[in-house]
């Protein structure tokens, strides 16, 4: 099971990263899920940070926007299949806030290492498990 | 036609696999009792022990987050979508 991204989209979400350093972006993904479980991504919307009192190491996604996004998406035939964040001068991998923080079970969490104002890396990160026992699975990424 | 509730990816699984279910009520507060009711497997995952929601659901009326309208006393009427949106957030 993979996260299958377009290219062009995937350097979209790592500019965004750039965009924003050295605070955190974030975003939302919306595309399909396919019945092996795996995820296309169609397109990569720009969120803004609610976080402005620490961006530079925290992110929120507004709830109001996720819910114009949910509901757009679904009006469309499409779902949201994950979100994404950039991590300044930190390693592309989650952090113990990212897991506390992380709700969307059976979604991609994307995160683009962004040193220096360059993205590095860009891991996914599958959410599996409820509340007690949630975890992240490392995910590919295909980009075609 | 009644309110639509939309449910969010991971509670799908406790809601017979729907992305939308609908139900009749007066209120927001009904609305998730109806919700409930109907898939009890979701009771959990929305509320705490208190039967509170819990602090990472989000719920919306239209464009509205009900704590800032009556929370659960929230009046309804059946053109109304109601959304359940769980939280995004996280950092280093």
């Amino acid at each position: 099971m993979a996260l299958t991204i377009p290219k062009a989209l995937l350097e979209q979400v790592r500019a965004h990263g750039e965009q924003t350093y050295p605070h955190e972006c974030c975003g939302v993904l919306v595309g399909q899920f396919d019945e092996a479980g795996g995820k296309t991504v169609e397109s990569a919307i720009a969120c803004g940070n609610t976080r402005t009192d620490s961006p530079a190491n925290r992110y929120h996604i507004s709830p109001a926007e996720l819910t114009r996004i949910q509901r757009e998406s679904m009006l469309a035939g499409r779902d949201i299949v994950g979100f994404y964040h950039s991590h300044p001068d930190w390693p592309a991998k989650w952090s113990s806030t990212d897991l506390d923080e992380a709700h969307w079970t059976g979604c991609s969490y994307v995160i683009t290492s962004v040193e220096k104002g360059k993205a590095v890396l860009t891991n996914s990160f599958l959410l599996v498990g409820d509340e007690q026992s949630k975890h992240f699975e490392d995910e590919d990424i295909e980009a075609k | 036609m009644p309110i639509k509730v939309l449910i969010p990816t991971p509670l799908r699984p406790y809601a017979g696999k729907q992305s939308i279910v609908e139900v009749s009520a007066q209120t927001v507060g009904e609305a998730l009792s109806s919700l409930v009711a109907q898939h009890p497997d979701l009771r959990k995952h929305l509320f705490s022990e208190d039967g509170k929601l819990r602090s990472f659901v989000n719920v919306y009326l239209n464009d509205e987050d009900i704590r800032y309208l009556a929370k659960d006393a929230t009046p309804a009427k059946e053109t109304d979508t109601i959304t359940i949106v769980p939280s995004v957030a996280g950092g280093v």
